[in-house]
């Protein structure tokens, strides 16, 4: 017990109690849409009367869900490979420390976790409207990448800061260049922190909406996209199915930081 | 010859001092003389490093002591390259390596917490620098299996580092830095994390090494002892300054400012006169071995173990007394400290070893004393404040 | 004074006292541009995709339809009833968005600071899994809870509770309680990282000098953790601001906020200047608040955003 007081736990009962119930309403959304995706049923049940997997069926079998999906995916993973390298190597020279505008730099890489989404959107079609990037996966790259690489930014800039600067400076010391002291000292040992950053890149890119909303459509939709359309007109099941693989990717994603992260 | 402030005097244009007899062993680099000219630091308005000067002959230890923010480290990183000076010329031999990187210097480094690659075991740590510059395999597993020995870590290659202790990586840091024979090694305070008992062994162990490799060596430390145990010679560093570069002996012996013999051993400073070539404390005069130097105020070091006590019915002549009364004494079991007040009050501290003819007449608390000092005992310094 | 040292000052001299000052110079500047060139790429698409078109609509919204320099885009906020009624309703459900999850988030940090480490990790995983699920998801997962044939109604009408469904989305509250369950976990993150650093050696003391389990909440605990509030309430209260998603699926067109009206100006009556005009309004607002925040904290606003 590190940080508790001489309470007794009796005391603070209605403490857990109230916490509990937080914590319930905090995941119960999430567990009720995994349940409901197994219903047979096209009302809405809880819990279901019979199961089924009729609304996977339902989205494996479309056409629009599958390539959404294959959209957002492939624009997931290119996000992956630009933000990543850029967003690390950002961190590496911001770690340095000594260029004069170091604040600067900072604040405007991590701009986007604090302008409105909804502005970064208009801006963004506005701009794709003029120069012909609107519905275009390359498009959607760049806004994303733009949108994820905060988020590597400070992971791999976490990371750099519990590392020990003086293993690079030793290995340039031992007569390894530049490039070669990063890649074989630097790079091995805050590579979780990378991995990381890249899986926080993918779930940020994954499941952008409001930025989609506006600059993708037609054979560029994404899921996210093709899912806040279906929601403005009906509730479909199918969603549930869909709502279902896109929490096993976060649970998954997150696993896998949560294991990287230990690691490091 | 440029006397500068600093007390620094540059050696003769050769760039060599008189180096001791070296045995020089296996791994033997060729080494050779640094000399720093000039060298300024600033971090924005800070100055760091003041036109500073020095030169290390080939193949000697040579220690940067001085308390923290004296700016040691600060010019150890400027020699390694990384850490750039604002001006000034570093050359190694005939080269100027001022603006070369870190990559190209081939010095070897050994930091204060080893800087080890934790993701790779002990050979491919010794083994990195050798890689680096494209050395055969056969080759270079058999100069790392050498540099293991040298260190006496035979066998432990393929161990990991995080299944070495304190010293073992100490060890490894040294094996990695000496293994590509680099012209110079520089050490960032390399024992400062190690318990006080191996300290002590792997000063005389790093000692020997040297000895046995006769590198050029730039060692860093804020610890006086350490200095004076391992040093052929000291640069006293204060407020990026060199105050004073001797043998440790010279340094102990005759410090020049109150600075150094503050920083080395212990010292009773005790302010004196001089007027008409003679030294007065008080009103009395002071006997002293080398002439008086200038008119005006000095300081008088005064080493507490130099200070002895003198017998009521003992001469007195040649030698200078003073008349003390006993504050405390402390046992400390090879030896006793005993904190006297002089009559105008000044505190001073003698220590002597506890010989049985001292144990038997130790004085007790209150009870008046006589001290004694010789006259080759007296250090003069100019007074600082 | 030897031949050399003679020769030493006179070429030290010869660049202006500074031995080899120049070339440490130039030498510097490579390093820079080094460094530089690694920032450029991120620096690059940042500035062409956020700062250039966030600047084109300020310059946008300086211009009325004829394209005359005019103040009109903004003077209409303050004429329209409609503009009015969107910034009441986004401030009310700013309001009520993060005093819910202050309520909600400040008991759950509270006892996961006080529980032992393996405890509240695994507690934590019921905040940050939320956190990292799509907002759609979660959007689409009250709607299916709180519709009008949704799970709770259709749940009070089986036990007999009520006879006619309640209207629970598709208004004010849904949306208020949607956005409370997507903006909670941001309040409490930073809330328990702050509450994990008050040294507990501090309650123990208080404890030791009389004060009661309330009294060294009160006193020392609360005021302790404030700052920690301060900045999930700063950013739970930014967000309610630009919210988009879930008031545009969830108020069935009658709570119309900040973002959506913007959405609705520029993608629906394309009059980009009005559009253009509302971001600018939101984005000075934000970095005010954000910035007042900043100076009565000191510089720990964006430092919290890395527990993300």
């Amino acid at each position: 017990m590190n940080g508790s007081l001489p309470i007794s736990h009796w005391q603070r009962l209605w403490l857990y109690a109230l916490s509990g119930l937080v914590l319930l309403f905090l995941i119960a959304p999430s567990v009720i849409i995994v349940i409901m995706s197994f219903s047979d049923s096209t009302l809405l049940q809880f819990p279901p009367r019979q199961w089924s997997l009729r609304w996977y069926q339902t989205y494996f079998q479309s056409l629009e869900w599958r390539d959404a999906t294959m959209v957002s995916v492939k624009v997931a993973l290119m996000t992956v490979l630009v933000a990543t390298p850029l967003g690390t190597a950002a961190a590496y020279a911001i770690n340095r420390g000594t260029l004069r505008f170091n604040g600067t730099i900072n604040g405007l890489l991590t701009a986007s976790l604090i302008i409105p989404v909804i502005l970064i959107g208009i801006g963004t079609f506005f701009l794709y409207a003029r120069i012909g990037l609107n519905n275009t996966l390359t498009g959607l790259v760049i806004a994303h990448t733009v949108q994820a690489l905060p988020l590597v930014v400070l992971t791999v800039l976490s990371g750099l800061r519990s590392y020990d600067m003086n293993q690079e400076r030793v290995a340039r010391s031992l007569g390894a260049g530049r490039i070669a002291a990063f890649w074989q000292v630097t790079m091995p040992q805050i590579r979780f922190s990378i991995v990381s950053g890249a899986l926080f890149a993918f779930i940020t890119s994954f499941d952008e909406v409001v930025v989609s909303l506006f600059i993708s459509g037609g054979e560029t939709t994404t899921l996210t996209r093709r899912m806040f359309n279906a929601l403005r007109d009906q509730i479909d099941p199918t969603i549930a199915a869909i709502s279902t693989c896109l929490i096993v990717l976060s649970v998954v994603l997150l696993a896998i930081a949560q294991v990287f992260g230990r690691r490091s | 010859m440029r006397q500068g402030g600093t007390g620094v005097a540059l050696p003769p244009p050769s760039y060599v001092l008189p180096a001791r007899e070296k045995v020089i062993l296996s791994i033997a680099p060729s080494a050779l003389p640094i000399g720093m000219r000039a060298i300024e630091k600033r971090f924005g308005s800070v100055s760091v490093l003041r036109d500073l000067n020095l030169d290390v002959a080939a193949g000697e230890f040579l220690t940067l002591l001085g308390p923290s923010g004296s700016g040691k480290t600060t010019l150890l990183m400027i020699l390694a390259g990384f850490i750039r000076a604002n001006a000034g010329s570093i050359k190694v031999g005939d080269d100027e390596i001022i603006t070369t990187p870190p990559h190209k210097r081939n010095i070897g480094m050994v930091f204060q917490n080893y800087a080890l690659f934790p993701h790779m075991n002990v050979f491919h740590n010794i083994a990195f620098p050798l890689k680096q510059r494209g050395v055969a395999t056969a080759e270079t597993a058999q100069r790392v299996e050498k540099a293991l020995e040298l260190v006496k870590l035979q066998g432990l290659g393929e161990r990991r580092v995080d299944q070495l202790s304190g010293g073992q990586r100490q060890r490894v840091a040294l094996a990695r830095a000496i293994v590509f024979e680099p012209r110079i090694v520089l050490m960032d305070e390399p024992l400062s994390a190690l318990d006080k008992g191996l300290r002590e062994h792997m000063q005389i162990e790093l000692r020997a090494l040297h000895r046995r490799l006769g590198m050029t060596t730039v060692y860093v430390t804020h610890d006086q002892r350490e200095a004076i145990t391992m040093s052929d010679r000291i640069a006293v560093m204060n407020a990026g300054r060199i105050e004073q570069l001797d043998k440790p002996e010279t340094l102990y012996a005759a410090p020049k400012t109150q600075f150094v013999a503050g920083f080395i051993g212990e010292s009773n400073f005790m302010p004196v006169e001089c007027h008409d070539g003679t030294v007065w404390y008080e009103d009395r005069r002071i006997h002293t071995a080398t002439p008086a130097p200038a008119a005006g105020r000095h300081l008088m070091v005064v080493r507490p173990e130099k200070l002895r006590l003198v017998t009521p019915t003992e001469p007195s002549n040649g030698i200078n007394v003073f008349d003390a009364t006993v504050a405390d004494i402390i046992y400390q079991g090879d030896s006793f400290v005993c904190y006297v007040s002089l009559r105008d009050g000044r505190q001073l501290t003698l220590r002597d070893y506890c010989r049985g003819d001292v144990l038997a007449r130790l004085p007790a608390p209150g009870q008046p004393i006589r001290l004694g000092l010789e006259a080759q005992d007296t250090i003069l310094v100019a007074s600082e404040g | 004074m030897s031949a050399q040292s003679a020769l030493l000052e006179e070429t030290a001299g010869g660049v202006g006292e500074h031995l080899n000052a120049q070339a440490l110079r130039a030498d510097a500047r490579r390093e820079s541009l080094r460094l530089l060139a690694l920032l450029s790429p991120s620096l690059f698409l940042v500035c062409a995709i956020i700062i250039v078109p966030i600047g084109w609509l300020f310059w946008l919204s300086l211009f009325d339809e004829t394209g005359a320099l005019s103040a009109s885009n903004y003077a209409r906020f303050f004429e329209q009833a409609s503009y009015i009624k969107t910034f009441v309703t986004t401030f009310k459900v700013a309001f009520i968005v993060t005093g819910a999850c202050v309520l909600l988030g400040y008991p759950l940090a509270y006892m996961l600071s006080q529980l032992p480490r393996r405890a509240a990790s695994i507690c934590l995983i019921f905040v940050i899994l939320p956190f990292w699920t799509s907002v759609l998801v979660r959007t689409y997962a009250w709607l299916v809870i709180l519709q009008r044939k949704g799970l709770i109604n259709s749940w009070l009408i089986d036990l007999g509770v009520i006879s006619q469904p309640l209207s629970l989305a598709n208004n004010l509250s849904g949306v208020v309680v949607g956005m409370t369950h997507i903006l909670l976990p941001f309040l409490v993150l930073p809330l328990y990282a702050s509450m994990k650093t008050i040294d507990t050696d501090c309650l123990r003391a208080g404890m030791n000098l009389g004060a009661g389990p309330v009294a060294t909440f009160r006193q020392i605990f609360f005021p302790l953790s404030l700052p920690g509030l301060a900045s999930g309430v700063v950013i739970v209260f930014v967000l309610c601001l630009g919210f988009f998603v879930t008031p545009a699926l969830m108020g069935g067109g009658k709570v119309v906020m900040w973002a959506m009206r913007m959405e609705q100006t520029t993608s629906l009556y394309s009059n980009w200047g009005a559009g253009a005009a509302l971001g600018v309004v939101l984005l000075v607002v934000t970095l005010a608040l954000l910035g007042l925040f900043r100076w009565l904290l000191g510089a720990r606003a964006t430092g919290v955003w890395s527990s993300r």
